[in-house]
């Protein structure tokens, strides 16, 4: 019986840069699995080649037992997996509610009503519902994010993928995003996430994955990672970190 | 004073029919020439954005060409070479004529689709590229990325300077005047040389003048509403005053 995201061996090159480095690593159906690193690690293109947004140089990226290939990628994306970015990528051109329902209604068939209603309903969690026929460029920066956080509800995908969702904000907006992400990791959604935020981790974590130069070097519990971690490297991190 | 010769207006106004002929040449002269470049300009611009390098210098050799070469010398040599390279093609046994309304949204039509495909070009360019991941990661295709969330980006940004280029087309059909005649320009001077009355020139002025203000009015009402964030989007939200009430 294999994972619910399996990936195996992976490899990834930008030109002659070997940014993953034969990844392999297993994700269970709702467990929230949390990657942490220095930047330039590969931690946002490790993610980003779950989604297919990078294709794997070599190597396979398994979800639900499927190998996702450059032909059935947007299918396993409409059906598996969505992506919170660290720039929000709202959609200007749209109004909040029509950022959450136009893949509802384009790419699943929902009606109208019935694809604003979940909308309404993700606002509602998010505490955003207020601003439904705001524009996203007259929120505020964590608006924005709990808005693309909404959007990815309304697709009802069993795996969200959230690639620094606080890297761009205003340290003053940095917890209600983190709050709505704390909220969600209640459900049974499986989600991965990098991030710089310990206090998140720490706290919403099974699993944390620390990166280092294209390699996974530890992998464990929270409270494994943070007290007594395997590789020095990671107590150097961490402590450069924390103190 | 001349101008003010209350004789001479009135011969301009007694030869309005043939201003008035001028005008609607030039008119069809402009929507023809106007659809050749918005086109071939768009197809060129998004040429230039692709991937596929043979395509992207196309663009660029076809934009250089016309953007740095003079347009009277672009469509006298098409007037002059045009007739002799379709008598070779066609093999005919004289030079072919061509129809001054062809040439004129052809020479035309050809210079603006460079500018055209420059505009087209800036304004997918303008679109930052996580628009498109975002729209990748929920699933559609690039097809359908481009028509729901990149075009209409797009067309915001290029609506002021594709208006200002219809605008310079206008003005540019009046190079007709030095070839093969029938357009506006081409009329008024004929009327001021038989009559040696320069109202034709104002009048003909005033002519194209109607046709240039509402373009020039429309590019100024998008700059100023491309500058304004969208207005708050009014909508009977009857899910949310549900919920509220």
């Amino acid at each position: 019986m294999s994972a619910f995201i399996e990936i195996k061996n992976l490899n990834k090159f930008f030109g002659d840069l070997h940014v993953l480095k034969d990844v392999n690593l297993s994700v269970e159906e709702g467990e929230k699995v949390v990657i942490l690193g220095p930047s330039g690690s590969g931690k946002s293109t490790l993610i980003r080649c779950v989604d297919f947004l990078e294709e794997p140089s070599s190597g396979q990226v398994i979800i639900d037992g499927t190998v996702l290939t450059r032909k059935n990628h947007l299918e396993m994306a409409r059906k598996y997996s969505s992506m919170v970015f660290q720039q929000f990528n709202l959609y200007p051109n749209m109004t909040v509610l029509g950022n959450l329902t136009i893949a509802p209604i384009k790419l699943q068939g929902k009606s109208k009503q019935e694809a604003e209603a979940t909308a309404m309903s993700a606002l509602e969690r998010v505490g955003l519902a207020h601003k439904a026929d705001e524009y996203p460029q007259n929120l505020s920066g964590g608006q924005q994010q709990r808005v693309a956080i909404a959007r990815a509800m309304c697709t009802k995908q069993p795996i969200i993928l959230f690639d620094e969702p606080t890297s761009a904000l205003d340290p003053e907006m940095v917890q209600e995003v983190l709050d709505v992400m704390i909220e969600l990791a209640h459900q049974n959604i499986t989600m991965l996430c990098v991030t710089h935020e310990m206090g998140f981790a720490r706290e919403v974590a099974d699993r944390i994955v620390f990166m280092d130069d294209g390699h996974i070097i530890e992998e464990g519990t929270p409270e494994h990672f943070f007290e007594h971690p395997d590789n020095p490297r990671v107590q150097a991190f961490l402590d450069k970190i924390i103190h | 004073m001349d101008l003010f010769d209350p004789v001479r207006w009135q011969a301009t106004f007694a030869s309005m029919d043939t201003f008035w002929e001028g005008f609607g040449f030039t008119l069809q002269v402009v929507v023809a020439a106007l659809i050749l470049a918005l086109v071939l300009g768009t197809v060129l611009g998004i040429f230039s954005t692709t991937h596929i390098k043979v395509l992207r210098g196309i663009s660029r050799v076809y934009v250089e060409f016309y953007q740095n070469t003079p347009l009277p010398v672009q469509v006298f040599f098409m007037y002059a070479a045009g007739p002799l390279v379709l008598q070779s093609l066609t093999n005919a046994p004289t030079p072919v004529r061509i129809a001054p309304f062809v040439l004129g949204s052809v020479g035309v039509g050809l210079y603006h689709a460079a500018y055209v495909s420059e505009v087209i070009r800036q304004g997918i360019e303008a679109v930052p590229h996580g628009q498109m991941e975002a729209a990748l990661s929920q699933g559609f295709s690039r097809a359908q990325a481009y028509r729901y969330v990149i075009l209409p980006q797009t067309f915001r940004i290029i609506l002021p300077p594709l208006c200002n280029q219809a605008l310079n087309l206008v003005k540019n059909t009046s190079v007709l005047a030095l070839i093969a005649g029938g357009d506006l320009m081409y009329n008024a001077d004929n009327f001021v040389s038989t009559s040696g009355y320069l109202q034709g020139y104002i009048m003909c002025c005033f002519l194209y003048f109607i046709i240039c203000l509402p373009l020039a009015l429309l590019v100024q009402h998008l700059e100023k509403n491309s500058n304004k964030t969208p207005r708050r989007h009014r909508r009977k939200v009857a899910v949310a005053a549900g919920r509220e009430a």
